[in-house]
């Protein structure tokens, strides 16, 4: 679950991590006011989980009161990658000295937590990592041992500080930089981050170190032990992926025609592999999982069918324990009460394969074919596909 | 031989009272896997599929000498449960539990590494070598004793590939799901070495997805230290980037872990990839007839 930048800042703010004042608006007139009570000037901030906001338009720095709200209802408007915006964060600007990186992400090759840090922040970080790796501290943090003092160290000395360099109060940068790191690990393990990420961080023209933005993503399976993110969580289940997650299924929209479903993660994959292959095109990835309950196939449906853009369904079934028999009676359940008015075709191969297929004969299910390997079922949607899209070749009832 | 378990294995399955333990423990049974203990706290002193079941690891390894260990727990006792089993000596653990936290398998992983315990999974099906054990919920029918290896990131699509093998009389050695999570046990690459000296496989079939270099790793090393035949198949070509297709580690993050990318990385590497589960069937056949007659 990727978290957005006020909701990270707020984590990044109990966890002891220097961020600048700010309020959370939804309308232009409670951006004005935030403006106001946080002091001018100030920048106005899309809240979206996406990438690239500054280059949208997304990011607007605002010097007196009245730009506020003008920019405000501009970026409220806005969408960006898809997503609509729907509050904005009003921060408090700061003179940038200089912009770093700093990052902990999970690390597949690592097999745990990797810490990045970068002398050069504000950019693009693969970027830099293009460019000259050199400058890219890239340490693994023992999942046991935790952050070690010497990775700390490694990091502050890669950030190039003069040691005469220190915020108000006369703390050294070097200091408030091995804190925030400190920080940073901590709220890391803590919430169960799989990627907790400063770009920038950056020294203002005072010596103080500050987190400009935030990324973080919670493990979306460590969850129940974060009751603090209900909220989030909820929030998040508005989009249809989520509620797919909720009745058991992994769904992804995709851009195509032909509606997918099957049991097993890489077997959908490949079905919709073959299916391009052939010339078709997929409109979803959705993973069913074990056991294919008739319940379970019913509210796939239901989330493929909601989409609209399905022309043709492809229904592929590998048995391995289930027992394609059993998901056969599922399938008649489900598709004698839809009304389909596309084209289905349903494989059954492994466990009772040929049993499962003289259910569904038996059923004479209209519209509802069966086939014989993976083959000849991405052959024939395909094919149900293009008749159905084809003009004057719609089906009767 | 075979690789990782075969008829001496002594298999413990922890969770063994709880419906999806006892179902498995049953299947495991009837397909030639020598089950010698079970472990459900609290639970200990039953008989479960003609296993005596302990409170604890430890003892039922002091016991029955299992080496052995199957989970059939739910996620959020996973974690400690895989670390009673490597600390009680145990030396492969297997772990099928779907939605572990990733911290708790970093901490795992680290720690089961420290204490040379083998792992594999989680987030997958286990591993099987036909006939004489199984270590997990593989369907033991669709398998055939032989000697092709297969390792693989998938669970229903290693079905899918071992069925076709199966059907035109291509056996296998030992078939290893390696789990969908980002942190796992074994994968691509200790499977390699172990198919490699291990006397009883003659070529290996690697099943592949988007996410992670896996694969791309997995090509450098058939390069330098692989002699048998490599085949390979890859899911996902048509996933686009940055959303998640049902594993957790199936993901295409900017233009890194793309299909297309692992096909070209094994290609450069001289393993043929299949365009479709089915055609690895000819690929294989193909590799060795090539090896069979030089």
């Amino acid at each position: 679950m990727d978290l957005l930048e006020h909701r990270g800042k707020s984590l990044f703010a109990g966890a002891g991590l220097p961020v600048l004042p700010s309020r959370v608006a939804s309308t232009a007139a409670k951006a004005r006011v935030a403006a106001v009570e946080l002091g001018l000037p100030v920048v106005v901030k899309a809240q979206v989980k996406a990438g690239g906001r500054g280059k949208a338009g997304g990011i607007r720095l605002c010097r007196a009161e009245g730009e506020v709200a003008a920019a405000a209802a501009d970026i409220l408007a806005m969408s960006i990658r898809g997503q609509a915006v729907t509050c904005v964060l009003v921060e408090q600007a700061v003179e940038i000295a200089r912009e770093l990186y700093l990052a902990i992400s999970s690390s597949r090759a690592q097999r745990g937590p990797l810490l990045i840090f970068s002398a050069e922040g504000g950019i693009d970080i693969e970027e830099v990592a293009r460019r000259n790796p050199g400058a890219l501290v890239r340490t693994p943090v023992d999942p046991l041992l935790g952050l070690c003092d010497y990775q700390v160290r490694d990091v502050v000395a890669a950030a190039g500080l003069a040691p005469e360099l220190a915020g108000p109060g006369g703390t050294p940068a070097k200091q408030a930089l091995a804190g925030a790191v400190r920080a940073l690990w901590r709220l890391y393990r803590d919430v169960d981050a799989t990627l907790c990420e400063i770009n920038p961080l950056v020294f203002t023209e005072a010596g103080e170190v500050v987190c400009l933005d935030s990324k973080v993503t919670i493990d979306d399976n460590a969850l129940y032990r974060h009751v603090e993110l209900k909220a989030e969580a909820a929030a998040g289940a508005e989009d249809r992926e989520a509620r797919a997650r909720q009745a058991g299924l992994a769904f992804v929209a995709l851009d195509g025609d032909i509606g997918v479903l099957g049991n097993g993660a890489g077997l959908v994959m490949s079905t919709i592999d073959q299916i391009a292959a052939a010339g078709g095109s997929a409109a979803d990835f959705c993973d069913i999982g074990g056991g294919a309950r008739a319940e379970v196939v019913a509210a796939a449906l239901d989330v493929i069918l909601s989409m609209g853009t399905v022309s043709a369904l492809l229904v592929s079934i590998f048995g391995g324990i289930t027992r394609c028999d059993e998901v056969a009676r599922g399938l008649v359940q489900v598709f004698g009460q839809a009304r389909l008015d596309v084209p289905v075709v349903v494989r059954l191969d492994g466990n009772a394969a040929a049993e499962g297929r003289a259910v569904l004969a038996g059923a004479r299910l209209p519209g509802l074919t069966v086939a014989t390997g993976a083959a000849e079922a991405v052959r024939r949607a395909v094919a149900g596909a293009a008749a159905q899209a084809g003009p004057g070749a719609r089906r009767e009832g | 031989m075979a690789i990782l378990i075969d008829e001496r294995s002594r298999v413990l399955v922890q969770g063994i009272t709880g419906r999806e333990g006892a179902l498995h423990a049953a299947r495991m049974r009837a397909a030639g896997t020598d089950l010698v203990a079970g472990v459900s706290p609290g639970k200990g002193g039953q008989t479960v599929e003609g296993a005596p079941v302990f409170d604890a690891v430890a003892p039922a390894v002091a016991a029955t000498g299992a080496d052995v260990a199957v989970l059939f727990v739910p996620a959020r006792f996973a974690r400690d449960a895989m670390i009673e089993a490597a600390d009680a000596g145990i030396r492969l653990t297997v772990c099928v539990t779907e939605g572990i936290p990733v911290r708790d398998m970093a901490e795992v992983a680290a720690h089961l590494s420290r204490r040379g315990c083998t792992l594999v999974g989680p987030n997958g099906p286990g591993l099987i070598t036909p006939r004489r054990c199984s270590a997990g919920i593989m369907p033991a029918d669709v398998f055939a004793p032989g000697t092709v290896g297969l390792v693989s990131r998938s669970g229903t699509l290693t079905y899918e590939v071992v069925h076709e093998l199966t059907q035109v009389g291509i056996g296998q050695s030992t078939v290893v799901g390696m789990g969908g999570d980002p942190i796992h046990g074994v994968g691509f690459l200790e499977c390699l070495e172990l198919f490699e000296a291990d006397d009883e496989t003659e070529a290996v079939v690697l099943i592949g997805e988007i996410g992670g270099d896996d694969e791309e790793r997995a090509a450098e090393y058939v390069r330098e230290h692989v002699s048998k035949p490599v085949v390979a198949y890859i899911a996902g070509f048509g996933a686009p980037p940055g959303k998640r297709m049902g594993h957790a580690g199936a993901i295409v993050e900017g233009s890194s872990g793309t299909a297309a990318e692992k096909k070209t990385a094994l290609e450069a590497a001289g393993i043929p990839v299949a365009s479709a589960p089915a055609d690895v069937v000819t690929l294989l056949q193909a590799q060795l007839e090539r090896r069979r007659s030089p």
